[in-house]
C-alpha cells in the first residue's frame, strides 16, 4: 500500500455504505429501500476508485465503471416495474 | 509532496464529509423524496471530489516515476466519474417519478404540483 489516505478515506465512507445497507433492510416503503440502494451504489463506485489508487490496482477502477453503468440499468428497471409499465 | 499531498487530503476530507452527510440524510429524512434528494446530491459531489483526489495522485505519480500505469489510472478514474454523472440524476429522477406514480406521498406537504397537474392532464 503505498497511499495510505486513501485507504482510511474508503475506510470511513465504508460506515456510510453500512448506514444505506440500513435503510435498505429497514425502509418503511419499497422506494426507501431502492433510494438505499442506489445510494450504496454511488458509495460502491467511490469505495473502488479510492481502494484502486490504495492498493496502486488499476483494474478495480475499471470495475468501477462497469459498476457504475450496470447499477444504472438496474435502478431504471427497478423503477420502472414500480411505477407499473412505461408510463 | 508537501502541496501535492495537502491537496489530495483536502479533497479526500471533502470527499468523507459529504458521504457522510449522504449517508446521515438518509437516517434522519421523514419520507422518501427527502432521502433521494440528500443521499443522491451529497453522494454524488462526494465522489467528484474522490475522483479529483484520484487523479491528483495518478498525475503526481506519474510526474515523479513516469510509468504509464498511473496516467491510465488518472484517465479511467475520470470516465467513472463521467460515468456516474451522466448516470446518478437520472436514476434518481426515474425513482421519484416511480415513487409518486406508485401511491407513496410526501410526508408533510402542501401542495402537490406534480398531483395537480397528472389530474389536469388525465382525468
Amino acid at each position: 500500500m503505498i497511499a495510505p489516505e486513501f485507504f482510511y478515506a474508503a475506510l470511513v465512507i465504508a460506515i456510510g455504505g453500512l448506514i444505506s445497507v440500513f435503510r435498505a433492510i429497514a425502509g418503511p416503503t419499497v422506494p426507501d429501500r431502492v433510494v438505499g440502494v442506489d445510494t450504496l451504489n454511488t458509495i460502491v463506485v467511490a469505495l473502488m476508485v479510492l481502494l484502486g489508487a490504495a492498493y496502486d490496482r488499476t483494474i478495480y477502477i475499471d470495475i468501477a465503471i462497469v459498476y457504475a453503468l450496470l447499477s444504472f440499468i438496474g435502478t431504471l428497471i427497478i423503477a420502472r416495474y414500480l411505477q407499473g409499465g412505461l408510463r | 509532496m508537501s502541496w501535492v499531498y495537502y491537496t489530495i487530503c483536502t479533497f479526500l476530507t471533502i470527499n468523507v464529509i459529504f458521504n457522510m452527510l449522504g449517508s446521515i440524510a438518509l437516517i434522519r429524512f421523514p419520507d422518501v423524496y427527502t432521502r433521494l434528494h440528500g443521499a443522491t446530491k451529497c453522494t454524488t459531489f462526494g465522489t467528484i471530489f474522490a475522483v479529483l483526489a484520484v487523479m491528483t495522485h495518478g498525475l503526481y505519480r506519474l510526474h515523479v516515476t513516469g510509468d504509464p500505469k498511473y496516467l491510465q489510472m488518472a484517465l479511467h478514474s475520470f470516465v467513472a466519474l463521467i460515468a456516474l454523472l451522466l448516470t446518478n440524476p437520472v436514476g434518481a429522477h426515474a425513482i421519484a417519478k416511480a415513487a409518486h406514480l406508485s401511491g407513496v406521498k410526501p410526508a408533510k406537504a402542501v401542495v402537490d404540483a406534480y398531483e395537480e397537474k397528472l389530474g389536469g392532464e388525465e382525468e
